[in-house]
């Protein structure tokens, strides 16, 4: 209701001006600014730094094939594994590239179906990075395998020995989850990138990019009697990806979930991973997006409303992360069973005290930063807090995998483990990789689904001017005037 | 007087903005033009509609990968662990639901996207390398900021002088005829931005 007095007025006003949504994309810029804007990321000459960077993470990045071809000719005693810690770096490097790689399919699946218009200008660096980071992931379990050349017998082929996978061990299930995973986060990478390599196919300048971009284009040309199936296509595989992305972080705690060690044991571990894994995500995400945002002007497209948006999805799951820790101590008291509780207040007062700790500093405490308006505003501290995240959850996964097991049930069979300079160079190595991956997707694929973020311009909704004239919303400013809104 | 050749695919038009593309979509639809078409560098809301199609079939593979990814499931499991090596393991059951969903579900979802994406080439009859669109230079913009109609000459409305008219009428812009033979579509364009 609106008041006749002058100081109501402007009380109404600024309240209307506090509660009008920011446009995704800033400035009003028109449809060709987004294309010209992605596609010169791609199509200029590769920046100096992107050369420095690509040859010192691509050089971090051999780490990967120089200690695995140590690991393999020597033996896997290199790692630093043996009883009772047979699950370590490996296992915990697993799990923390996986859990990063479900920012991503979030961006992509979920808040596609839940019509979360921010996500369009970052789910494809968030979906490319979770590509990067299943692969990234792949190498751990694959070669913990012991011998890696027998890693085959994981798939079920019939082999010389007549025998089966064991299909009710939650590893095996694993194989099949990640394997799911990657596959469909590519397809769905992949049918996202075609509309935008027909872009760059059409402005391409050369024989060489134009056969290249064309021929992944798949000859795409915009026609309606396709936009209805594509767009058809997308939802389906959004929505089955939803489903999936939350199966699979799940299934990888079902691998310590359906194990009977006290501190693994426990039925919280499928949601609280998810969360964990999100949350890590979005750390990620934001890692990767503030510094190429700087670099390459995106602050039009990728506004501080986005950053702002990702910061609370932070907040939010390293809250629910931050709740599954204390109820999972909660539980073990509440249990009454001895090895249960001993679990731990040895994981928080054990030798693994520091580790603990540094997870509930990164984890819990760092992101209630998010709280502040300023810390969500300014990208700059944004990414100084979110690296807690990032080293938090690399830690979480090392407390919950090597506390739990480094003290077995007789005191026989206690131990310590201590990574080699062998784990400690490959999980370099696939940092390396990881950031080298990245920077080759930078250089070569429009870093912006630059299809989805037209659609979402006010230029690109028909009905605009019929809202005007129904006056159903009155969200456009008085400037606003329709030949704006077709410019 | 434009003379129809037996190589013309079709009357290409562009239009100014979504809305007006939108509104030319209704009024050729309602002509009942068959043979025609809209592209545009993102899909505009409301145009299936205006183009009279019904839902895209794209589902029907879809649910189709999703069965055959459940049988496969259920088949793997079934016969590897309980007719072909039954083998016990920790005193569990050869075939049991339980310890099966996980993979039941994984590869429902891996065969539901295969299908869906299979069923989008079919329904789309891509990948090609080549079409006639292609031959006219403005279309470049389809996937940059441009919105374009053509209507093909197949259609059995198709007249070229009373359609080029139609085009005019509706709004169309930049009227081309759109050949089959790349050198034969006039391509003002590619003049200028090759000189």
């Amino acid at each position: 209701m609106r008041a006749d007095n002058p100081s109501s007025q402007a009380a109404f006003a600024k309240a209307a001006a506090y509660l009008e949504r920011q446009p995704l994309v800033s400035n009003h810029r028109p449809l060709s600014w987004i294309t010209q804007h992605v596609c010169q990321i791609v199509e200029e000459r590769a920046p100096k730094w992107w050369w420095i960077l690509t040859f010192l993470f691509g050089g971090m990045a051999t780490l990967v094939p120089a200690m695995l071809t140590y690991l393999v000719s020597t033996g896997v005693g290199v790692w630093g594994l043996n009883v009772p810690v047979c699950w370590a770096w490996d296992i915990t490097n697993f799990v923390f590239w996986i859990g990063i790689g479900h920012a991503g399919t979030l961006i992509s699946a979920i808040l596609f179906l839940t019509r979360q218009k921010w996500r369009t200008s970052i789910n494809r660096s968030a979906e490319a990075m979770t590509i990067f980071a299943v692969i990234c992931a792949g190498i751990f379990p694959a070669f913990h395998v012991g011998r890696v050349w027998m890693a085959w017998f994981l798939a079920p082929i019939p082999n010389a020995n007549a025998i089966w996978q064991n299909f009710r061990s939650p590893l095996l299930w694993d194989v099949f989850a990640v394997s799911t995973y990657f596959t469909v986060s590519l397809i769905f990478w992949y049918l996202g990138l075609i509309p935008d390599l027909a872009s760059l196919r059409d402005r391409a300048t050369t024989r060489l990019r134009q056969m290249a971009y064309g021929l992944l284009a798949l000859g795409w040309r915009g026609s309606n009697r396709h936009w209805t199936h594509y767009e058809k296509t997308y939802l389906i595989l959004a929505g089955i990806s939803t489903p999936l992305v939350l199966s699979v972080h799940s299934v990888v705690s079902f691998d310590f979930a359906t194990s009977i060690v006290p501190g693994w044991h426990t039925t919280i571990f499928p949601p609280y991973f998810v969360a964990g894994a999100i949350f890590g995500g979005f750390a990620m995400v934001l890692t990767l997006l503030i510094p190429f945002r700087e670099i390459y002007h995106l602050h039009d497209l990728v506004t501080d409303k986005h950053i702002d948006n990702m910061c609370k999805i932070i907040l939010l799951t390293g809250s629910l992360v931050g709740y599954a820790y204390s109820m999972e101590f909660f539980i073990a008291w509440y249990s009454g069973n001895p090895f249960e509780i001993y679990a731990f207040t040895n994981r928080a007062f054990g030798p693994y005290w520091w580790a603990y700790w540094a997870m509930i500093t990164c984890n819990v405490a760092a992101p209630q930063l998010f709280w502040f308006k300023y810390c969500r505003q300014n990208p700059w501290v944004v990414l100084a807090i979110v690296m807690f995240p990032n080293t938090g959850m690399w830690f979480e996964r090392f407390v919950i995998i090597v506390t739990s097991i480094h003290r077995d049930f007789l005191p026989s069979s206690w131990g310590y483990f201590s990574p080699t300079w062998v784990d400690i160079s490959l999980f370099i190595g696939t940092i390396g990789l990881f950031v080298f991956l990245f920077l080759l997707f930078v250089r070569f694929l429009p870093i912006i689904n630059m299809f989805e973020v037209k659609g979402i311009t006010p230029q690109a909704d028909p009905h605009a001017h019929d809202a005007e004239e129904n006056h159903a919303h009155s969200r456009q400013t008085p400037t606003h005037t329709p030949s704006q809104v077709h410019a | 007087m434009i003379q129809p050749s037996s190589s013309l695919f079709g009357l290409g038009a562009e239009f100014s903005s979504a809305a007006a593309l939108l509104e030319a979509a209704k009024r050729i639809h309602a002509h009942g033009f068959r043979k025609w078409d809209v592209y545009s560098p993102f899909p505009i809301h409301g145009m299936d509609h205006a183009m009279g199609f019904k839902r895209s079939r794209v589902s029907l593979f879809s649910l189709l990968g999703g069965c055959t990814g459940l049988t496969v499931a259920f088949v793997l499991i079934y016969y590897t662990s309980a007719i072909n090596y039954p083998l016990i393991v920790q005193g569990k059951p050869y075939f049991a639901l339980e310890p099966s969903l996980p993979i039941f579900f994984e590869l429902t979802i891996l065969l539901t996207a295969f299908g869906t994406v299979l069923g989008l080439l079919l329904l789309t009859l891509l990948p090609r390398l080549h079409h006639p669109v292609f031959n006219w230079d403005r279309f470049q913009k389809a996937t940059d900021d441009g919105f374009f109609l053509v209507l093909e000459s197949t259609d059995p409305r198709f007249e070229s002088a009373s359609s080029r008219q139609l085009l005019e009428q509706i709004g169309g812009l930049h009227i081309t005829e759109i050949f089959q033979d790349p050198e034969e579509t006039p391509n003002p364009v590619r003049q200028e931005t090759t000189a």
